[in-house]
């Protein structure tokens, strides 16, 4: 590919989805782009790139975006969030939700699914602790297609052994020959929809809980910033954040402290987690360790 | 050094499951069938059995409901590991007193996980 090309590819990624594409990742842009300009009836690549350089079509795009994303993910990712947001986030949000009785959850990188529907699965097994009680759960992502896959809710015998507890796996899921359905109570409590990160957030609403989870990393870090201080805006001033594994908020943002003794989870300063050092009802370790 | 029996009439299996296994932190031992299995629980009891359905002379359900029946202080936890990928030989396994189902094929995150959850490891 041609340097002018990557250029054109990496600021149209940047501007669209944030994605930052470094020069060592070219290659990419061969094995990813060569199918859709293929879909899109260009003889070559280079032919689809002139094209960009005129009036690009906003579908191509699209395409373009949504080929360049990585979609991977796993039900109950990494384990132990899942358990924090079972023991921990459930466990303060009953307590200080008494009156409202209400629990609103952004999913904020959905990818196919298999994040909101680990937390569907485990708010349908906490119910009988919340009467009364209404869940939601909204899943975004900047991608259409894989959000359709996401709403089929039809995953592969890989797809469901990776992180899905069997029992789960009985309960929650219909085989359909090499494939296994999710069930149609645990679909209707995650609610789908297209949403760019790099927009106003103002239209979501507010949220008691954001998972916003391996999407960071693909971002630099003033991208970042702006979309943690965005989030802060949406969440209620109590309210949890999960991100990644690999992702932080230390030296990007004030908008959000690491909540205190719980890796991955990030609360807003003046919270009521990160006064006196930790949250009611949440296991304090801060003190322990200080 | 907890440890685990790796049961399968595949040789070939046992090899990939046993370093799988092992990079766990688990000291592994094997078996061909589910009378083998059961021999070496009697004499020693593992803390995990890695179980395969399908195997001559003692199948892995066999195995299990057997191992069960006979109780005891201390009985390991048992995950199967089987070409049977539908879900009325799941139901059945999880009756007999199984743990968590491996669905072959298999790879070491798969492995991992489920052993993470059923508290084998961390
Ligand atoms: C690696 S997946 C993470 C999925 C899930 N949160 C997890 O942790 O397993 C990243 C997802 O972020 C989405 N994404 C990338 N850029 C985005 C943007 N600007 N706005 C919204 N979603 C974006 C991608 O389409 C992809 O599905």
């Amino acid at each position: 590919m041609r340097i002018t090309d990557f250029d054109l590819y990496r600021d149209l990624l940047k501007e669209r989805s944030g994605l930052v594409l470094g020069q060592d990742k070219s290659y990419l842009l061969d094995s990813r782009l060569s199918p859709i300009a293929r879909k899109w009836g260009y003889p070559t690549l280079d032919a689809m790139t002139d094209a960009l350089r005129g009036v690009p079509d906003k579908d191509l795009v699209n395409d373009i975006v949504e080929a360049m994303t990585t979609n991977e993910t796993s039900f109950f990712r990494d384990n132990k969030p899942f358990e924090m947001f079972k023991d921990v986030v459930l466990k303060y949000m009953k307590e200080g939700r008494t009156t409202r009785k209400e629990l609103r959850i952004w999913c904020a990188a959905a990818s196919s699914g298999q994040e909101p529907y680990s937390i569907a699965m485990i708010l349908k097994e906490a119910a009988a602790q919340f009467p009364g009680w209404r869940f939601t759960i909204k899943a975004t992502d900047i991608s259409d297609q894989i959000l359709n896959q996401a709403r089929e809710g039809v995953y592969s015998q890989f797809e469901v052994q990776r992180g899905l507890p069997i029992q789960f796996l009985m309960k929650y899921f219909t085989q359909d020959e090499e494939k296994w359905r999710i069930s149609n109570d645990i679909k209707a409590m995650v609610n789908y929809g297209n949403f760019n990160l790099l927009n106003d957030m103002a239209t979501l609403g507010r949220f008691d809980v954001i998972f916003c989870r391996n999407v960071l990393i693909y971002f630099d870090e003033k991208t970042k910033a702006s979309i943690l201080e965005r989030m802060g805006k949406q969440l209620e001033s109590d309210g949890i954040l999960f991100l990644g594994g690999a992702e932080t908020v230390l030296g990007i943002t004030d908008a959000f402290k690491p909540f205190p003794g719980q890796r991955g989870l990030y609360a807003q300063p003046g919270s009521v987690h990160l006064a006196q050092g930790g949250a009611r009802g949440a296991g304090n370790t801060q003190q322990a360790l200080a | 050094m907890k440890a685990c029996l790796i049961v399968d009439d595949s040789r070939v299996v046992r090899k990939v499951a046993r370093r799988i296994v092992e990079e766990l932190g688990f000291e592994c031992a094997e078996a061909e069938d589910g009378q083998q299995a059961f021999d070496a629980c009697q004499a020693s009891m593992p803390d995990a059995v890695l179980l395969d359905w399908n195997m001559p002379v003692m199948s892995g359900i066999e195995f299990l409901e057997k191992l069960r029946a006979v109780g005891g202080p201390k009985q390991p936890k048992v995950i199967f590991c089987t070409t049977e990928n539908d879900m009325p030989h799941i139901q059945r396994a999880m009756q007999a007193g199984a743990d968590e189902y491996v669905m072959k094929p298999f790879d070491s995150e798969i492995i991992k996980t489920k052993f993470s959850q059923i508290g084998l490891i961390e």
